[in-house]
């Protein structure tokens, strides 16, 4: 598939202290390939720090796929091996199923809001 | 949201596969962006017949794997291969057929990607998923065509 700039994923970053807020910018995650991008550009924000603490923002996203979990499982296997933490946050109700249907929520720290999310990671 | 989804849902057997043909198919190459229009089609007369929105993201969400897993895993990325969709949308429910050219597969030989030991995997929930998004996914016995039947919700 074309890497043309429509399917460029869209990611708005910030810190707050110690942590690196990153919002999901597009509605979908689901193509492969723009979910390689993803995955990449986190690792790069992991390895660019030393214990990385990572708030991952839900609030646009509607659909997501496996792939896309399993985007999050590497991600978090990156942070782990850096001792850093993820949170993940203000996750629509229609997507948090998706995590419980997978038990995913077990291996996740989803936390309602950005407030929340930033809490659990001080 | 529904509260009664089985955590552990299971592909059924060949023998509840319906072979009877759907109004509508469609032949493309093993080309994702193709098969979303597709996808795109179907949600539309969905969405437009009054599913609901929860209904629709399952529609949606199950396609998404059904196609992703035939061109990933049933025709290995081959852009020489096609995938086969048909479909018929109507006021009682959504029934979805994927085909690839794979060799295909046995849905009972699926670990389970919610056990201790594969939680961490990247891999293998997309089945898991359609199933309990789904009211029935089924494949042929040959295992490269997967049937997915919503109930209009």
């Amino acid at each position: 598939m074309p890497d043309t700039p429509d399917s460029q994923p869209r990611l708005k970053t910030r810190k707050q202290g110690n942590v690196t807020l990153v919002e999901f910018e597009d509605r979908k995650i689901l193509e492969e390939h723009v979910i390689n991008l993803i995955g990449e550009r986190l690792a790069e924000i992991v390895e660019t720090q030393n214990e990385p603490r990572l708030l991952l923002d839900f609030r646009n996203v509607e659909h997501l796929s496996s792939a896309a979990l399993g985007m999050l499982i590497t991600l978090k296997k990156q942070l782990d091996d850096r001792q850093g933490r993820m949170a993940l946050a203000n996750i629509h109700a229609q997507i948090l199923e998706v995590f419980k249907i997978t038990r995913l929520n077990k291996l996740f720290n989803i936390q309602n809001n950005t407030e929340d999310a930033i809490q659990s990671l001080a | 949201m529904r509260s009664n989804r089985s955590h552990e849902p299971q592909a059924r057997s060949a023998a509840d596969f319906d072979s009877r043909p759907l109004p509508h198919q469609v032949v493309i190459s093993s080309d994702l962006s193709a098969a979303r229009e597709v996808e795109e089609e179907i949600l539309r007369k969905a969405c437009g017949l009054g599913y609901s929105p929860d209904c629709c993201f399952a529609v949606r969400l199950s396609l998404e794997e059904a196609i992703v897993n035939a061109h990933k895993h049933g025709n290995k990325a081959d852009p020489n291969k096609k995938i086969i969709i048909s479909h018929q949308v109507d006021g009682q429910r959504v029934v979805v057929r994927v085909r690839d050219e794979g060799t295909g597969f046995d849905p009972g030989e699926l670990p389970d990607c919610t056990a201790p030991d594969r939680i961490s995997l990247p891999n293998g929930r997309g089945i898991m998923l359609m199933c309990a998004y789904m009211d029935s996914v089924c494949y042929n016995a040959t295992g490269n065509e997967v049937q997915l039947v919503k109930e209009k919700c």
